[in-house]
């Protein structure tokens, strides 16, 4: 990172010193070496780059960046003047003041972009000029864009959605976790202000009720992601085994009966399970019936319990992908290893702990990484089923089935403790970047991505 | 192998496939309880709230369905039609959007070797690490700047912006599209754009179809953004999936739980027929490149 921007400098400054009057004066004149030596297209867009970048810098963007470091001092406040009517004096606005400074950041790192690749446009003109080559006509150039440049073209609208709405939020949001934006700072009523780690102390602390609430969820996060991701995996394959056994009939049917699971939106398979799991629903209302049981079982409303329900719904929806998935490694494992193992009469228990066990846990160990992930991410499985609860009065916004994510998500929705939830987000990313870095680093796909090509 | 050993062998065949079926019959049936329920539930009589009993106790009838069209609707702002094509504006023009997005990072990061490959492919991977909707607020405030809140437009920039990530599947097809067929036709003398379009995309439709259907799949299934971006009025603007989700929350379940088995019902037809017919380019969309290494 210092080293390419060391490296741009050294070369802005080379630059300077070689340059002729035209190049030099594009330093300050983005474009005029360009322009003065015949490639107006291109000398025009870098002036009007600048041009605009000056404009919004003068009229709002030298604000916005100065506005950052306050995040804004004049708290909104009633004038009463006695004899007139109360008037709303408006006040600073934190979180817009936040925003759109993060903008302004983006704005100038890619104003300082334009500038670099002004300069050293500067620098190829001039230098083609001096070896009395023709200058690439306008055509020529958007031609490239076309072809040696076609990845510029592709990736042009793209980079530009994510920058909008994945980097500049996720900026925001990461610099929220910084601050005091919780529940009593809520702009425009009041102002909130950097508070350095104060978030993520309150969040690992160990007396207060935030801290109370953190370390439990996060255990219950850790436990659910390694039990899910154990049974769905383990009972995935057993099932793909099942199913791929030799002389088993309708093998399309019983996959697609399955896959039904994964087919139906969550939204509506797991509402459905939800009610059929209530105090009142089917599932007690058979058992009552059957005299299994006298009242009803608290499926969703006991902690215990509801946690128990959660992973075994969960084992509904998580055992059809890994049978899908293992299905196609059973197919790969290479006979000989069978018929070897069959001569000498290992049994069917041995056969799988020994020989297919290993073998698909051998090849599928990255994507094993990726559902621990996606289970501690499994938002919609423990919001749909059972909204984090039962409620615990020891948590605070949380209750006993809530992972890390919904409970970011209640203290986004609910609550708006939005620096919390922040520093919550890291705390999930850092988690799932520990362990991708150990996946992705131990896969051949990433290692030698040009092999496959 | 001696006779005896055989038929022995041959029956211990036997049983384990006989015990095999039962317990692929008796999971099979395990799968389909909650799905038969629902659908058992959209077609009875007399539901109000939660039944307590899986099988129709008072007989079969179609006016849960017909309530959902039902222009009562219209006036308690649950109408389902209009949540129907809501959903499908913002799915035909996100999923447009997005796949055209999803093609060209793929193609570019696949086939052009530039200098920002790797670490634009580095980014995507940890921007892949937060948690989606951390941002969420921070996305509605900037649609609010816009002046887009509320708004189905709103919906269809949510889907399809940040739509550039999902790129690994496409590129994984595009990895192991035969390089030299490019190689010749440049050599031709066509340019990378020709090639894209006279040459790739013809070789890819699989791919082509898969980024066309998940885009086109996720806002039937996502109710999180939607119910960011529409205020708690503005029924009128939801999608499928927000409106069935409003349809049982606690102060509407008692009146809306058989309309909402019915819509539930609806909705999951075509997607779960939309998901079977390609369910082979799925399975090798969540597997990746991972286990092919």
């Amino acid at each position: 990172m210092f080293v390419t921007l060391r490296a741009q400098l050294t070369f802005l400054v080379s630059s300077f010193r070689k340059g002729d009057g035209k190049t030099r004066l594009s330093y300050v004149l983005m474009g005029f070496s360009n322009l003065a030596r015949g490639q107006v297209a291109k000398g025009i867009y870098y002036l009007v780059c600048e041009f605009l970048f000056v404009a919004y810098m003068v009229t709002s963007g030298a604000r916005s960046l100065a506005g950052l470091r306050t995040l804004g001092t004049q708290t909104q406040h009633i004038e009463a003047i006695p004899g007139q009517v109360p008037k709303l004096i408006p006040g600073d606005n934190s979180m817009l003041m936040l925003l759109y400074g993060v903008a302004a950041i983006l704005l100038v790192v890619w104003f300082i972009a334009t500038y670099f690749w002004n300069v050293s446009s500067a620098v190829q003109v001039q230098e083609l000029q001096r070896q009395g080559k023709p200058l690439t006509s306008f055509r020529v150039e958007v031609r490239e864009y076309l072809d040696a440049k076609f990845h510029v073209t592709l990736l042009f609208l793209p980079v530009t959605g994510v920058l909008l709405f994945t980097v500049l939020p996720l900026l925001f949001m990461i610099m929220i976790a910084f601050t005091n934006y919780d529940s009593s700072h809520q702009p425009p009523g009041s102002l909130f202000h950097w508070t350095g780690l104060y978030s993520f102390k309150g969040l690992f602390s160990n007396g207060g009720v935030l801290g109370g609430t953190f370390w439990p969820v996060l255990g219950w996060t850790l436990t659910w992601a390694v039990v899910a991701t154990a049974t769905n995996y383990l009972l995935g394959m057993l099932l793909a085994i099942l199913i791929n056994r030799k002389g088993i009939k309708f093998k399309g049917l019983f996959r697609t009966i399955f896959v039904l699971s994964i087919a139906i939106p969550q939204f509506v398979s797991l509402l459905i399970m939800r009610n059929m799991l209530d105090d009142f629903g089917p599932i007690n209302g058979i058992l009552q019936q059957w005299g299994l049981t006298s009242t009803f079982v608290p499926f969703l409303t006991n902690a215990t319990f509801a946690r128990l329900s959660v992973l075994v719904v969960n084992l509904w929806v998580g055992i059809p992908y890994s049978m899908l998935i293992t299905s196609g490694i059973l197919i790969s494992i290479p006979k000989e290893l069978y018929e070897a193992a069959m001569i000498d009469g290992a049994s069917p228990f041995s056969m799988y702990t020994k020989i297919i066990l290993p073998y698909v846990l051998f090849v599928t160990a990255p994507y094993l990484i990726t559902q621990f992930i996606g289970n501690i991410n499994n938002f919609n499985v423990i919001y749909l089923l059972t909204g984090g609860g039962p409620n615990s009065l020891n948590y605070y916004q949380a209750g006993k089935t809530d992972l890390l994510v919904t409970w970011l998500y209640k203290l986004t929705v609910n609550t708006r403790d939005y620096s919390y939830a922040s520093a919550i987000g890291i705390c999930v990313f850092i988690i799932s970047a520990v362990l991708s870095l150990i996946a992705y680093r131990n896969t051949k796909s990433y290692k030698n991505e040009e092999t496959f090509q | 192998m001696s006779g005896r050993a055989y038929t022995h062998a041959k029956g211990r065949v036997i049983a384990g496939n006989t015990l095999a079926y039962v317990v692929l019959s008796v999971l099979c049936l395990i799968w389909l309880v909650p799905i038969v329920w629902i659908v058992a539930i959209s077609f009875s009589k007399g539901v109000a709230g939660v039944p307590n009993y899986f099988w129709p106790k008072y007989g079969l009838t179609f006016q849960n369905y017909i309530n959902l069209f039902s222009s009562s609707g219209i006036s308690s702002g649950f109408y389902f039609p209009r949540w129907f094509l809501n959903t499908l504006f913002v799915a035909v023009c996100s999923c447009t959007l997005a796949s055209v997005l999803v093609l060209s990072v793929a193609y570019a990061l696949s086939r052009m070797r530039f200098h920002m490959r790797k670490p634009l492919m580095n980014i995507a991977l940890v921007l892949g690490m937060f948690p989606g909707f951390m941002s969420m607020i921070a996305v509605y405030y900037i649609l609010k700047a816009f002046s887009l809140t509320n708004t189905l437009v709103a919906l269809i920039l949510v889907y399809a912006g940040g739509a550039g990530l999902g790129f690994y599947v496409a590129k994984g097809f595009f990895d192991a599209v035969p390089k030299e067929m490019d190689e010749a036709a440049m050599i031709d003398g066509a340019t990378r754009a020709q090639i894209f379009w006279q040459i790739t995309v013809p070789l890819s439709k699989p791919v082509i179809v898969y980024t066309i259907l998940i885009s086109f799949l996720a806002p039937w299934a996502d109710f999180i953004f939607v119910n960011m971006i529409m205020g708690p009025t503005a029924y009128k603007n939801y999608t499928v999936a927000l409106g069935l989700f409003h349809m049982i929350d606690r102060e509407h379940i008692t009146t809306y739980f058989s309309m909402f088995t019915a819509g539930a019902v609806l909705v999951s037809i075509p997607i779960v027929a939309l998901f079977i017919s390609m369910q082979r380019f799925y399975v090798e969309g969540i597997t990746g490149g991972s286990v092919k290494g």
